[in-house]
């Protein structure tokens, strides 16, 4: 066996007090990519166990949705463009709507969760939050399923603009990490995130293109004195959006859209990760 | 030689949360509006309490500098709070050092629990890479162990059982078994060796005697002085966050029990290592017959009686005090716990403000040996004293089974229990 310590190979740590902002050392998070993958695995493996439904869960969910909302929004309130079935149009919604609103929910619950992790072994907590806003993918996956004989029912043709889903996709992502970096890091010293999180995630959807499309709304908010600039700081509006021209072909401001929400999501994943390494130190003693 | 650990002058602060007294209707309703927004400004600050008030603080560490060499297996001993796990907290980095600084020379790995992160709806087989990746293994070192791993459980039959379903001595087999596999440069260990059956605890004192022949620098912490100077040549001794001394064991482990017996000879008023700052205060604890003549030469199975003098701070009466005693045997091991809660008294629902209170025993089921008591008291459902190792007491040997023959601790293990012996009928099988 190797048990010869190779005086090149041995690295040495310094332990010291910290202070003010710290490195992100993202390097360190990729020697612990092994941690990171088990940890998808596990939320991924657990999610439905014991359940009787198990994963048809992950159609299950938006499929109710969008069935609720094409009654109620589709057909009672008139809501969505013309030219389209209303069921595409909200499940192309809804699909990145619900990776981004479980991301969010689990990452910003991840760390209260993991106290026992926390407190007794050391690795780069983003690890934690990352894996809980990671595992919904394979939902969102699932949902895809269901799409795409969804729009050979409706005869919608997808566009060549699919190749931009990857990049859509992880917009998503990173607004729903960028958001639970805040809120999972806020969540160790104040409990009150956890009631905040339901309420937060229902009042984004009422703000996010889901239900109906910019297109509708720009209008009335410029009347009220609101660009169209302001309301795609919310990250999910480029994505969804995005989502609906992508697949869809359905026309929009997209490229403005798209810009104004990358730039918010940068922002977000940006002072996210830097508030979250501030915090960091002080997780296994508050937690 | 290199050093593997070099700290110097490490210290670790916490701050406590301190209960305000709101004075008048006006501060109360002025501190309440006020207050969120100074916890969200010190939050922003970065202060490591947003929810508590940050006026109080106290070292659970001080000053701690030692170096301990590449392939040294070192002890840590010393009482509870005395700052042991987080010396190990803070080497193996899952909490910041408050001041001072440490030098680490090679890849950790820390086992400050067994079976951190295993999930139960997971199968053993599962768990097993869950938790070797959780203490720091790559994929490739867990498949390459892994028959080591299940060998070591013997678990073979029960590897694909979701571990929900395993036992609990079953469960602590398989998350050790893979502790015991984590080959770091250096190991960090917290008591770990304190739980599973006799014969697991050996086979993994084995397998941690095998880690340290290899030339791996471990640090152990355990309140088994005897697997302590089985396994460490050398033992640090730390005392109320400070590092009171760093040598051989058999030296360290003789001025840890001294220490013990000093600590024995303050008065129990007077001692102040003790938590809990209630309204009630221990003052005094002996050991006595059921007639109350002093306790010097109590023997084993003997009746006796625990007379505790305490006295309220307040000078006031004490309400709903709930007593107990935990008796340990001479290196801390807990045996038993007396309490007014498992008895029809369950709390005093009124004491006066000073004065004793007994705790009677019809035969005191312990071997000849020397005994160890801890307190604690509760009042009106707030802790309010706790003071460890308040008092040390021997048993001769008595003649409990009147056969003229008793068993002694030390040889026979802590316990005097009854028991008949028949020879019985039918064959041997």
């Amino acid at each position: 066996m190797d048990n010869q310590p190779r005086i090149s190979a041995i690295a040495e740590t310094l332990i010291q007090p910290s202070s003010g902002w710290v490195s992100l050392r993202l390097g360190e998070l990729w020697d612990y990519r092994a941690l990171l993958y088990f940890l998808v695995w596990r939320d991924i493996k657990v999610r439905y166990k014991q359940t009787v439904l198990g994963a048809s869960w992950a159609i299950l969910q938006p499929l109710l949705t969008m069935v609720v909302f094409t009654i109620f929004f589709g057909r009672v309130a008139q809501l969505g463009p013309e030219g389209i079935a209303y069921p595409i149009f909200s499940y192309a919604g809804l699909l990145p709507w619900t990776f981004f609103s479980l991301g969010l929910t689990q990452s910003s619950n991840s760390l209260v969760g993991s106290q026992n992790l926390i407190k007794k072994v050391y690795f780069p907590r983003l690890a934690i939050p990352i894996a809980s806003a990671l595992a919904p993918a394979v939902d969102f996956v699932l949902a895809f399923l269901i799409l795409f004989p969804m729009m050979a029912y409706y005869g919608t043709r997808p566009t060549a603009m699919v190749v931009w889903l990857p990049f859509l996709a992880l917009l998503a992502f990173g607004s729903a990490l960028g958001a639970g970096l805040w809120l999972s890091a806020l969540n160790v010293q104040f409990r009150d995130i956890r009631y905040v999180i339901p309420f937060f995630t229902q009042l984004l959807l009422f703000v996010t293109p889901v239900i109906y499309s910019t297109a509708e709304v720009a209008p009335k908010l410029e009347e009220m004195g609101i660009p169209v600039w302001i309301y795609a700081l919310n990250p999910m509006v480029g994505v969804v959006e995005g989502f609906r021209w992508a697949l869809l072909g359905l026309d929009a401001p997209i490229f403005s859209l798209v810009l104004t929400s990358s730039i918010a999501t940068l922002v977000l994943l940006v002072t996210g990760l830097l508030y979250f390494r501030r915090m960091e130190k002080t997780f296994a003693d508050v937690v | 030689m290199n050093d593997a650990i070099l700290a110097e002058d490490l210290g670790k602060r916490y701050f406590i949360g301190k209960q305000e007294r709101y004075r008048t209707l006006r501060e109360t309703l002025v501190e309440l509006a006020a207050s969120p927004f100074r916890r969200v400004g010190n939050l922003l600050k970065g202060h490591a309490t947003g929810a508590a008030d940050l006026h109080e603080s106290f070292w659970a560490l001080q000053e701690i500098s030692f170096a301990i060499p590449e392939g040294a297996v070192v002890g840590i001993i010393g009482r509870n709070g005395a700052g042991k796990s987080t010396l190990l907290k803070i080497l193996s980095r899952i909490t910041e050092p408050s001041a001072g600084l440490a030098r680490i020379r090679g890849r950790v790995g820390s086992l400050l629990e067994v079976g951190t992160g295993f999930h139960p709806e997971l199968t053993g087989r599962e768990n097993i890479f869950l938790n070797g990746a959780i203490l720091g293994m790559g994929r490739g070192e867990i498949l390459k162990k892994f028959e080591e791993i299940v060998d070591f459980a013997e678990l073979e039959k029960f590897i694909d059982t979701p571990v929900k379903h395993y036992s609990s001595g079953m469960y602590l087999r398989l998350a050790f078994a893979v502790a015991a596999h984590l080959e770091p440069e250096i190991l960090l260990v917290d008591e770990v060796l304190a739980v599973g059956d006799a014969a697991f605890q050996k086979k993994c004192l084995g397998k941690m005697g095998e880690v340290a022949g290899q030339g791996r620098t471990v640090l152990l912490v355990s309140h088994n002085l005897g697997a302590i100077s089985h396994l460490c040549p050398t033992t640090l001794m730390l005392e109320r966050g400070r590092l009171e001394a760093y040598g051989p064991t058999d030296e360290v482990i003789t001025q840890y029990m001294a220490k013990v017996s000093t600590q024995l000879a303050i008065p129990l008023g007077d001692r102040t290592d003790r938590r809990g700052a209630g309204p009630m205060r221990f003052q005094s604890i002996r050991l006595t017959d059921p007639d109350g003549t002093q306790s010097g030469s109590l023997r084993s199975g003997d009746s006796g009686v625990f007379e505790i003098g305490y006295r309220s701070t307040d000078g006031k009466p004490l309400i709903k005090v709930l007593a107990q005693i935990h008796v340990a045997d001479h290196i801390g091991n807990l045996l038993f716990t007396l309490s007014t809660h498992f008895t029809d008294v369950g709390r005093f629902e009124t004491l006066p403000p000073e004065g004793k209170i007994h705790c009677q025993m019809p035969s005191i089921p312990l071997a000849a040996g020397v005994y160890t008591v801890s307190l604690g008291c509760s009042v009106n459902g707030e802790f309010s004293d706790n003071v460890k190792e308040a008092f040390q007491f021997n048993l001769v040997e008595g003649n409990a089974f009147g056969s003229g023959q008793a068993p002694i601790g030390q040889r026979h293990g802590s316990f005097l229990v009854h028991h008949q012996w028949h020879q019985a009928h039918g064959r041997g099988d």
